[in-house]
C-alpha cells in the first residue's frame, strides 16, 4: 500500500459560499482532495497539522482575467514568474488572456501555454482562446477545436471586437460549445488617442480623455447581440455605472449575460493619476468617484459577481515613459484579497458574497471544477489572517513585474499559506516554495 | 535688481497652480527691471556668469526657443541649444535617458519644451536639475502665461483698471489644445481676474468650468460682451487627429476675431495672441495690425524680460532650492 499523503487544516474560520459555509472547522486533506471537513477527530498519526486557530480559510482564489505574457513577452513576465505572484496573493487558478504572442488562437499555443504551465507554474492556468484570428476582429478562431485542447473562455482582451458581424457570429457560434465570450469593451473610435478617463481630471493634465460612453455603446450593442443569439456574454473589467446598469437590465430579462470588476475600479478613480502617474493607466482607465461607487453597487446588487484582476504586467521601461507613451496596465494578484476584503469591511459585500466573487463565481462562469472546499474537489486552499497589515513596496511584490498602482497603499488581510491541490506553494514565513528548481 | 535680495526656494517652474502670488508678484518685478537692461546700448549683465542653461525643444518654436535663448545670453550664462527632431526620438533614446545625459553635463537649468503633457513631472520626479517648462503638450506654458500678465498689468491704466480683480479675460479658440489657455486661467485666477473661455463645443476640454474655474460660451458675440482682454489662441491643427471642426472657413466666420465682434468687448479692450498667429484663421489682419488695441509685439518683448527674470530666480545665486 502507497503512503498517504494527509494534512489536517485545523480549527480555522472555514468560509466556503459554495456550501454556504461560514463556520470554526477543520479540514482534512488526503492526497491533494479534499477528503472531509468539520470538527474533526481520529485523525490518523501520521498527518501533518496546520493550526488555523484565529486565521480564515477560503477556497483558493479564482482570478478569471490575467496577462502572463507568455509566450513572447518573457521580458515582462513568465508563466513561472505570474504564477508566484498567483501564489503569493492567495490565487490557486487562473484564466489566462490570448493576447501572447504568437497571439493564443491556435491549439498549438494553448498546447504549449499548458505544457509550459504544467513544468512551470505553481498554479492552475485556464487558458483563454482568442475570439478572432490574431485579435483582428475579423474572422472567429477555431472554438470548438479551443475548447477541446483546454481553452476555457474566448476573448480578445487588450482589443474590442469592434465588427457587431464579428460578434454575431462569436456569441452564436460559442453556443455549439457552452463558453462563454469575454468582451473588452471599449469603442476604439471614441477612445481615439485617450489616455485617461475624460473629466475634470483629464482636462487640467492635458491629456486626451475617454469618454464612458466607449464602454457603454459595445456593452448595449453586444447585449443585443446576446438577445439575439442566446450566446453567453461576460464583460471584462466593467469600469462605469452606464454599462454596469445596461447589464443589469439585460440579466432581469433573463439574458446569459455576466461580468467582472478589477479591484482598481472599485477602489480608486481618476484623481489617484496624481502627477501622471503611469502605474495608474490601464484600459479601460481609472473613472470617476460616481463610476467608482457604481461598481460597488453592482457588486452590492449582485449585477456584478466576479472580481477579476485584468493582472497586466510590464516592464519597468515601458512605465518610465511620458504618461501618454505608457503602456496600458497594473498588476493585480496580490492585492485582489485585501482589497476584496475590503468591501466586506466597508459594507458593500458579506465575508461570503465577497469570497464568491473572487472564488466560486468565477470558476462558475468559467465552468472549471475549482474555487470551492466541497468534499472530493482538488484542495486549492488559502489560508489568511484577515486583519494583518502590510504596505504594498515593489520588494514586497512577487512575479517580475512590480506595476502596481497601489504602491505605498496600506493592505489589510494577509495570505498565510496557500495550497494547490494539497500542495502548499507559498508561506508568509518561507516565502514562494517551488519543490524543484526552475 | 530690486529683488535681488530675495530668497526664492522654488526649484522647478512646471504649473502655474505651483506658482503663488508672491512669486508672480517677484517674476513681474525682476522682469520690469530686466526691461531696463533690454534698452541699453550695451544689453548684457553679469547676473549669470558661470550659470550653464540647456534650452531642449522638443517641438517648433521660434520666439520661445530665441526668447529663452537671448534671455540666458543677455545675463551672461553658458547658452545650449539642442533641437530634437522627432525622428530622432524614434531611433530610440527615451525621454529621461537624454536628459540624463544632458544632466551628467552639469548644467545649472534645463529649459524644455515636449509634445506630451506631463514630461515635466515625469522627469523632475527622475533628475537632480531644475526644470523650466516651456510647454509640455496641451498642459502647461507658464513662461507664457507670466509674460501675458506682465503685458496686461502694463495695459492696465489704459484699459482703466487698477489691478487684475474683477478683470475680465476672454481666452477665445482651440482650448482644447491649448497650454496657453490652461496656464493663463490658472495664472489669472491666482490674482483675482475673471476668467472666459471661449470656443467650440469640440474645441473645449471635459467640465472645463469645475477644472478651471472659468466661464464657457460657445456664441463668442456673447462671451466677448463687456471683458477687458481678448486673448486669442493659434487653432492648433498639428495637434487635431479627428474632426474638430469642419473648415476653417467657417471656423473663422463663427469664432475667428474680426472688427465688428471686437466691438462687443469695452471699449478699451487689448488684443492679445500668443503666437504663431493663423491670419485669416482666428484672426483678422486689421485688429492683429491695429496699434490702438493689439499688444501682440509687446507680448514679445515682455517675454525676452520675463525669461530673464524667470533664469534669473531659478538659477540665479540667489536661489536655495529644496
Amino acid at each position: 500500500m502507497q503512503d498517504r499523503n494527509a494534512l489536517l487544516i485545523k480549527a480555522g474560520r472555514v468560509i466556503d459560499p459554495a456550501n454556504d459555509r461560514d463556520e470554526t472547522a477543520d479540514i482534512l486533506v488526503v492526497d491533494g482532495t479534499i477528503q472531509d471537513i468539520g470538527r474533526l477527530t481520529d485523525i490518523p498519526a501520521d498527518t501533518e497539522i496546520i493550526d488555523a486557530d484565529g486565521l480564515t480559510v477560503i477556497p483558493g482564489l479564482v482570478d478569471m482575467h490575467v496577462h502572463l505574457r507568455d509566450p513572447g513577452y518573457e521580458y515582462k513576465e513568465t508563466i513561472a514568474g505570474g504564477s508566484e505572484a498567483a501564489a503569493a496573493g492567495g490565487v490557486t487558478a487562473m484564466a489566462t488572456m490570448a493576447n501572447t504572442k504568437p497571439v493564443a488562437d491556435d491549439i498549438t499555443v494553448i498546447r504549449f501555454i499548458l505544457e509550459k504551465a504544467r513544468l512551470e507554474s505553481l498554479v492552475n492556468i485556464f487558458p483563454i482562446g482568442a475570439i478572432s484570428k490574431g485579435l483582428k476582429g475579423d474572422e472567429i478562431t477555431e472554438m470548438g477545436l479551443l475548447k477541446k485542447a483546454g481553452c476555457v473562455a474566448f476573448s480578445d482582451d487588450g482589443f474590442p471586437v469592434m465588427k457587431s458581424g464579428v460578434m454575431r457570429r462569436a456569441l452564436e457560434y460559442s453556443r455549439a460549445f457552452d463558453v462563454p465570450v469575454i468582451q473588452h469593451a471599449e469603442d476604439l473610435s471614441l477612445v481615439g488617442c485617450g489616455c485617461m478617463n475624460e473629466g475634470l481630471i483629464c482636462s487640467r493634465l492635458g491629456l486626451q480623455g475617454i469618454p464612458n460612453a466607449s464602454e457603454a455603446i459595445i456593452v448595449d450593442r453586444d447585449l443585443r447581440l446576446a438577445e439575439l443569439t442566446g450566446g453567453r456574454y461576460h464583460v471584462a473589467h466593467i469600469s462605469t455605472l452606464e454599462a454596469m446598469e445596461a447589464v443589469g437590465k439585460a440579466q432581469k430579462k433573463g439574458l446569459r449575460v455576466t461580468c467582472e470588476a478589477a479591484p482598481h475600479h472599485f477602489t480608486l478613480t481618476d484623481t489617484d493619476i496624481g502627477d501622471y502617474n503611469t502605474n495608474a493607466k490601464m484600459a479601460p482607465p481609472l473613472r470617476s468617484q460616481q463610476d467608482r461607487n457604481a461598481i460597488r453597487e453592482g457588486l452590492a446588487r449582485g449585477i456584478i459577481t466576479a472580481i477579476a484582476t485584468d493582472h497586466a504586467p510590464h516592464d519597468e521601461d515601458s512605465k518610465r515613459v511620458e504618461f501618454c507613451n505608457a503602456s496600458n496596465g497594473v498588476v493585480g494578484l496580490e492585492t485582489m484579497l485585501p482589497l476584496t476584503l475590503a468591501l466586506v469591511r466597508d459594507g458593500v459585500l458579506t465575508w461570503k458574497q465577497a469570497i464568491a466573487a473572487v472564488s466560486w463565481n468565477p470558476a462558475g462562469i468559467l465552468g472549471i471544477n475549482r474555487g470551492t472546499l466541497s468534499i472530493g474537489r482538488p484542495a486549492d486552499i488559502t489560508i489568511l489572517a484577515p486583519e494583518e497589515r502590510w504596505t504594498v513596496t515593489k520588494a514586497a511584490l512577487h512575479g517580475t513585474a512590480k506595476n502596481s498602482c497601489f504602491i505605498g497603499h496600506t493592505m489589510r488581510g494577509q495570505v498565510q499559506k496557500t495550497l494547490v491541490s494539497g500542495r502548499l506553494v507559498y508561506s508568509s514565513e518561507r516565502g514562494i516554495i517551488r519543490e524543484s528548481a526552475l | 535688481m530690486t529683488s535681488g535680495t530675495q530668497v526664492w526656494d522654488r526649484k522647478h517652474l512646471i504649473s502655474m497652480s505651483d506658482v503663488t502670488r508672491d512669486e508672480i508678484g517677484h517674476i513681474l518685478e525682476t522682469a520690469a527691471s530686466m526691461r531696463e537692461v533690454n534698452r541699453r546700448e550695451i544689453k548684457k549683465v553679469p547676473t549669470l556668469r558661470g550659470k550653464t542653461v540647456i534650452n531642449l525643444f522638443y517641438e517648433n518654436s521660434t520666439r520661445t526657443r530665441t526668447s529663452f535663448e537671448l534671455a540666458g545670453k543677455r545675463m551672461s550664462a553658458d547658452v545650449i541649444n539642442v533641437s530634437v527632431s522627432t525622428s530622432s526620438v524614434a531611433k530610440g533614446e527615451t525621454l529621461l535617458d537624454t536628459l540624463e545625459t544632458l544632466q551628467a553635463m552639469t548644467p545649472d537649468l534645463l529649459v524644455l519644451r515636449h509634445p506630451e503633457s506631463g514630461a515635466h513631472a515625469f522627469l523632475s520626479r527622475n533628475l537632480d536639475t531644475s526644470i523650466i517648462n516651456a510647454g509640455d503638450g496641451r498642459h502647461e506654458h507658464p513662461t507664457q502665461s507670466l509674460l501675458d500678465i506682465l503685458t496686461i498689468k502694463d495695459q492696465l491704466p489704459l484699459i482703466g483698471k487698477r489691478g487684475f480683480e474683477g478683470l475680465k479675460v476672454a481666452i477665445c479658440g482651440d482650448l482644447l489644445n491649448s497650454r496657453v489657455a490652461r496656464s493663463n486661467a490658472i495664472g489669472l485666477k491666482t490674482l483675482g481676474a475673471h476668467v472666459r473661455w471661449i470656443g467650440p463645443p469640440t474645441l473645449i476640454p471635459a467640465q472645463a468650468e469645475e477644472a478651471f474655474g472659468v466661464e464657457v460660451f460657445h456664441d463668442m458675440d456673447v462671451g466677448l460682451e463687456d471683458v477687458d482682454v481678448v486673448m486669442i489662441l493659434r487653432l492648433q491643427r498639428e495637434r487635431m487627429q479627428g474632426a474638430f471642426i469642419p473648415s476653417v472657413r467657417e471656423y473663422f466666420e463663427f469664432w475667428g476675431l474680426n472688427r465688428q465682434r471686437l466691438a462687443k468687448a469695452q471699449p478699451n479692450a487689448i488684443v492679445m495672441h500668443p503666437g504663431p498667429m493663423n491670419r485669416g484663421v482666428e484672426i483678422a489682419s486689421d485688429v492683429a495690425d491695429d496699434p490702438e488695441r493689439s499688444v501682440i509685439r509687446h507680448q514679445v518683448g515682455n517675454g525676452l524680460a520675463v525669461r530673464m527674470a524667470v533664469l534669473y530666480h531659478f538659477a540665479g545665486s540667489s536661489v536655495r532650492k529644496g
